[in-house]
């Protein structure tokens, strides 16, 4: 592929690569892709663990799924809204883009607040993070799912002031489309999660 | 879900105001239009919703069936996302193999883990 091949629709001549492909998303897949061997880990982890409660009450007996079906719902749909907001950045319409990122920003705050609200309830019941190696698994899981989506929701409202200001445009539609790649990234990790800590049962 | 979701139907272009006809990455893919996704958005909504069924319906008996149904639907909602939200439909095959690199590499990973956790140790 030619240099001139890699001239962008948005403008981006400045980044001719040797690739013919944006580096910058390559380095984001690249990215994403040992965040599988991250979360890989971490699901392993509580997999093991899922049934060590020492006598104690596991994260399992605790759950809330119905709460936790619409948390998941949530997330889901703000993939939606995060495309929509690319896609509307891509057209040129940044007050409509804005929109979506804001959109998607909620909507990540509604599932961190039900996070939230789901680890507080678990410690009412007895379930903490040092109670037994489930709780730890559980919780350190969760939780570092938890800080990628908040890490998502600085990025998103980044973008958002960004957009204010007139920094946003058709031109840098793909700075969009690199923090989205993340943002899916945090919904298929918990799409995993959803199903196999909380959907399958545990023994 | 076929090829012709993508806006090279204008008529399907839109769900809300504006414009939604085909965008384009800097390869030059053509992206689907805004309805695409929102169809897609409808079919995660309803796997997953069938998912929560699942937990709750008492009266089929799932039995064995339970536990590979749930995986299906999940491994069709992550392949849903990526494919289209992500678009590795319609990028450059080296992100996708990028990502599937990382993937399989910690799938084969922590499957040969819990396996030697559950038969060796």
């Amino acid at each position: 592929m030619s240099a001139e091949a890699v001239v962008a629709d948005h403008g981006h001549d400045e980044h001719a690569t040797t690739t013919g492909l944006s580096h910058t998303k390559l380095a984001m897949w690249v990215f994403l892709g040992s965040e599988c061997l991250l979360f890989g880990g971490l699901i392993s982890t509580y997999l093991l663990y899922k049934t060590r409660g020492n006598g104690r009450t596991l994260p399992t007996d605790v759950f809330d799924i119905p709460f936790t079906s619409v948390s998941s719902f949530v997330l889901l749909m703000s993939s939606l809204t995060m495309v929509l907001a690319l896609s509307a950045v891509s057209r040129g319409e940044a007050e409509a883009g804005r929109t979506w990122l804001l959109a998607t920003a909620l909507l990540g705050g509604v599932f961190i607040g039900g996070q939230v609200y789901e680890f507080t309830s678990f410690v009412r019941e007895g379930v903490a993070f040092t109670t037994n190696p489930a709780s730890s698994a559980f919780f350190t899981l969760t939780g570092f799912h938890g800080v990628h989506v908040s890490l998502g929701i600085v990025m998103l409202m980044s973008l958002f002031v960004a957009s204010l200001k007139g920094k946003l445009t058709q031109r840098n539609a793909e700075t969009v489309e690199i923090v989205g790649l993340y943002w899916h990234f945090v919904d298929i990790v918990w799409i995993f999660i959803f199903t196999v800590i909380y959907l399958i049962p545990a023994d | 879900m076929s090829d012709t979701a993508t806006s090279e139907h204008p008529e399907h272009s839109e769900p809300g105001a504006g414009a939604a006809d085909e965008h384009h990455d800097d390869e030059g893919h053509a992206h689907p239009s805004d309805w695409a996704y929102v169809k897609i958005a409808v079919v995660l909504a309803l796997i997953t919703a069938l998912e929560v069924f699942t937990y709750f319906e008492t009266v089929l008996d799932w039995g064995v069936a339970l536990v590979p149904s749930l995986i299906f639907m999940m491994i069709v909602k992550f392949y849903l996302v990526a494919t289209w939200f992500m678009h590795l439909r319609f990028d450059s095959k080296l992100f996708g193999r990028m990502f599937t690199a990382g993937l399989v590499l910690a799938v084969g990973v922590y499957l040969v883990t819990l396996t030697v956790f559950e038969f060796w140790v």
